[in-house]
């Protein structure tokens, strides 16, 4: 299968498919890392976590819509407004959520996955209603259009560049939130003893609101970023979430570094595979391979021993 | 005759529910409907094959499948594919490049049957790959995941990825499966035309008939004490397991009774329709099964089938008048039966109804199904059947019949 390439050709396509694979797996990471949040931390599936990667990406089209009729100057920077306006907007509505619905569904965690798909649902009609069945785009800045050419026959997409710079912060700031915060510190008691850490006077509530809203909000920042790189339609979100899922289950729900590390291999293995086979097929032997995986260590790649 | 009467009829009160199903889609519905609502309640009711088999497993075992699709749709593909094959006889495909073969192999460029699509030339064959080829995948899921105790929240997940595999490939293999537009153009059954009125009519019945089958077989299970020790597994497996039991087992047995009445679904399906196509069997489709479910009831195997009936005749009704509407409505529909009534439908008969009917016409109140001795036990645990009951003197006996 490689006589029809030259040696320089091939390694280009590896790195240009690598690459694209790099940008799947930028995607792939952030909503992961909101999803790895909510159901590894607080084991509340939330099935409508595509739909807040959604809630992002529309407004992110409608700030730049706005940025076009009001103010084109300032077209070049409104981007970093529309990715913290797209993580407070989720942030917002994802703890209204937890609010009104999953703080009642806390002790039945397969219950939570089909009250949020119900919740999915009614945030898609929701979408479709008010922006049109329509896929929309947000209109770029100029410095994420383009390419960069390090080689001859090599082109590296900018906005890829500039996704992947987006996801490496968001995920150190996770990282450092997680474990150098005092709020991370008491995200991680709540998950390890619930009962011991309200003993010692952590407001678990509390900690399990903005932890479920957190998520919420990084599925946001994914849906910012996701406006780079394809358009966006009402059912953009649901069309990740079962990928998302495996990817958190596969690197072990309760690790953040197996979050990254599944993201990372799941993504490169599909891209690569994907140039040389029909992408169904790619899909397919991807999604096979991580089943049997999964089969071999049930708690995933990188599993925390957690008392229950 | 007594132990029929108790366990596979349900006493007094499961007597009464089942006749009245019964008498609903056996009389009430034929008499009141023409025959395209008929066909609909038809298609309904090979869902809520689904749903009786998903109350075995979500309800009683514990095991939540968003994979039953894969299972329905398997049954489907089945008995679809003798249903092609008898209708692309070479006459009627005189005018493609190989005639003989299904139109949409032609059109993709095959010239020869696949050699799996061979022995469903044969009726035989086809009525047991309808029943065994969903059984056994479901076996060898089972016994890959439960084994390992993968279980719960990640079971759910991997059968929702498995359903998305399967939904891949069927679309990505057009050539040997029909792709998107699935396996149309069914015409007749052993030389017996299924779209005459008749047929239908003929077709519809043994639909009800089977799904009653169905909903016997489903009590059978639940009040043997097969039955109790699942619900004892759904609530503390641990314990379950201490006590000596393989849960494995027991889990995978019941995964596959849930696929095999899917599958059964499945091919009436094909049969009253006239098509199986992969939108039968992704992840959405699955999802939506399982809510036909959680609306009758995830206990009440009655209960499933009249959710079925419902969502379905709303999403008719709904779909046709008012589509944007409807989305809402099935996801509020979703949201309140989970978070307002756990127990469905049956669940607010049960609570509210059942009192009051028994109140008013049976003086006092009609025995419930376990015989007595084991009726105080299950009062007392009004959440399921407490593992404390199991050990000692019954999980003993247990064991002995069951081995």
């Amino acid at each position: 299968m490689f006589d029809a390439y030259t040696t320089a050709e091939l390694g280009n396509i590896f790195v240009m498919q690598g690459f694209a694979g790099l940008s799947l797996f930028s995607v792939l990471l952030l909503m992961a890392l909101g999803l790895a949040i909510i159901f590894g931390q607080m084991g509340v599936i939330n099935m409508a976590h595509g739909e807040f990667m959604t809630i992002g990406a529309y407004t992110t089209v409608m700030l730049s819509t706005l940025t076009e009729q009001y103010a084109p100057g300032f077209l070049s920077y409104y981007f970093f407004f529309a990715i913290a306006l797209s993580f407070l907007i989720a942030f917002g509505i994802g703890y209204l959520v937890e609010l009104g619905m999953i703080r009642h569904l806390y002790k039945r965690p397969l219950d939570t996955l089909l009250a949020t798909w119900g919740l999915s649902l009614i945030m898609q009609q929701i979408f479709r209603s008010s922006f049109g069945a329509r896929e929309v785009s947000a209109t770029l800045p100029d410095w994420l259009m383009g390419s960069w050419q390090p080689v001859e026959g090599m082109d590296i997409p900018l906005n890829g560049l500039f996704v992947m710079g987006l996801t490496i912060s968001v995920t150190l700031g996770v990282v450092l939130f997680m474990f150098r915060s005092r709020w991370g510190l008491r995200v991680r008691a709540t998950t390890q003893n619930r009962i011991m850490s309200g003993a010692v006077g952590i407001n678990t509530t509390k900690v399990d609101r903005v932890t479920f809203a957190l998520g919420c909000g990084l599925a946001g920042i994914a849906g910012a970023a996701f406006t780079t790189i394809a358009s966006t339609g009402p059912t953009t979100g649901s069309l990740y979430i079962v990928d998302t899922f495996l990817v958190v289950v596969f690197g072990g729900a309760q690790s953040l570094f197996g979050t990254i590390a599944s993201a990372f291999s799941i993504a490169q293995a599909q891209s690569i595979m994907e140039f040389f086979m029909a992408s169904s097929m790619a899909k397919v032997l991807t999604l096979m391979t991580i089943i049997g995986i999964l089969m071999l260590r049930p708690e995933g790649l990188f599993s925390i021993k957690v008392r229950k | 005759m007594s132990a029929i009467y108790r366990n596979l009829l349900g006493g007094r009160s499961g007597l009464i529910g089942l006749a009245i199903l019964a008498g609903l889609i056996l009389l009430v519905l034929p008499a009141l409907l023409d025959i395209f609502r008929l066909n609909l309640v038809g298609k309904y009711l090979t869902y809520a094959f689904v749903a009786v088999g998903l109350v075995l497993c979500w309800g009683y075992g514990g095991i939540l499948s968003l994979g039953q699709g894969v299972f329905f749709g398997l049954g489907g593909y089945c008995m679809a594919m003798f249903l092609k094959l008898e209708a692309s006889d070479p006459q009627s495909t005189a005018i493609q490049t190989t005639p003989g073969i299904p139109d949409f192999m032609d059109w993709n460029q095959i010239t020869a049957l696949p050699w799996f699509w061979e022995p469903f030339n044969n009726l035989g064959f086809t009525l047991l790959a309808v029943l065994v080829v969903p059984t056994v995948f479901a076996y060898l899921i089972g016994l890959a995941m439960f084994k390992r105790r993968v279980g719960g929240v990640y079971f759910a997940i991997i059968t929702q990825v498995i359903a998305a595999i399967v939904t891949i490939l069927i679309v990505g293999q057009q050539g040997y499966t029909g792709g998107i537009n699935g396996i149309t153009d069914l015409k007749t059954l052993g030389g017996w035309d299924i779209r005459t009125d008749s047929a239908k009519y003929i077709l519809y019945y043994v639909n009800a008939l089977l799904l009653l089958g169905c909903i016997l077989i489903g009590r059978y299970i639940t009040t043997s004490k097969f039955g109790r020790l699942l619900l004892a597994m759904r609530d503390k497996e641990d314990r379950v397991r201490f006590s000596g039991y393989d849960v494995a087992d027991f889990k995978i047995f019941v995964f596959c009774v849930g696929a095999l009445f899917s599958a059964i679904g499945g091919a009436m399906f094909t049969l009253q329709v006239g098509f199986m196509s992969p939108s039968f069997v992704g992840i959405v489709p699955s999802i939506e099964m399982v809510i036909y479910t959680a609306v009758g009831g995830r206990l009440s195997l009655l209960g499933a089938v009249y959710g079925t009936l419902l969502v379905n005749a709303g999403k008719t009704a709904f779909s046709e008048s008012f589509p944007e509407l409807w989305l809402f409505l099935m996801g509020g529909l979703f949201i309140a039966v989970v978070m307002f009534f756990p127990n469905g439908l049956a669940g607010i008969y049960e609570k509210y109804i059942q009192p009051y009917l028994s109140l008013r016409y049976f003086r006092k109140r009609t025995p419930s199904a376990p015989p007595p001795a084991t009726a105080k036990r299950s009062a007392s645990s009004s959440g399921g059947l407490t593992p404390s009951a199991l050990p000692g003197a019954t999980g003993r006996v247990m064991k002995n019949q069951e081995s």
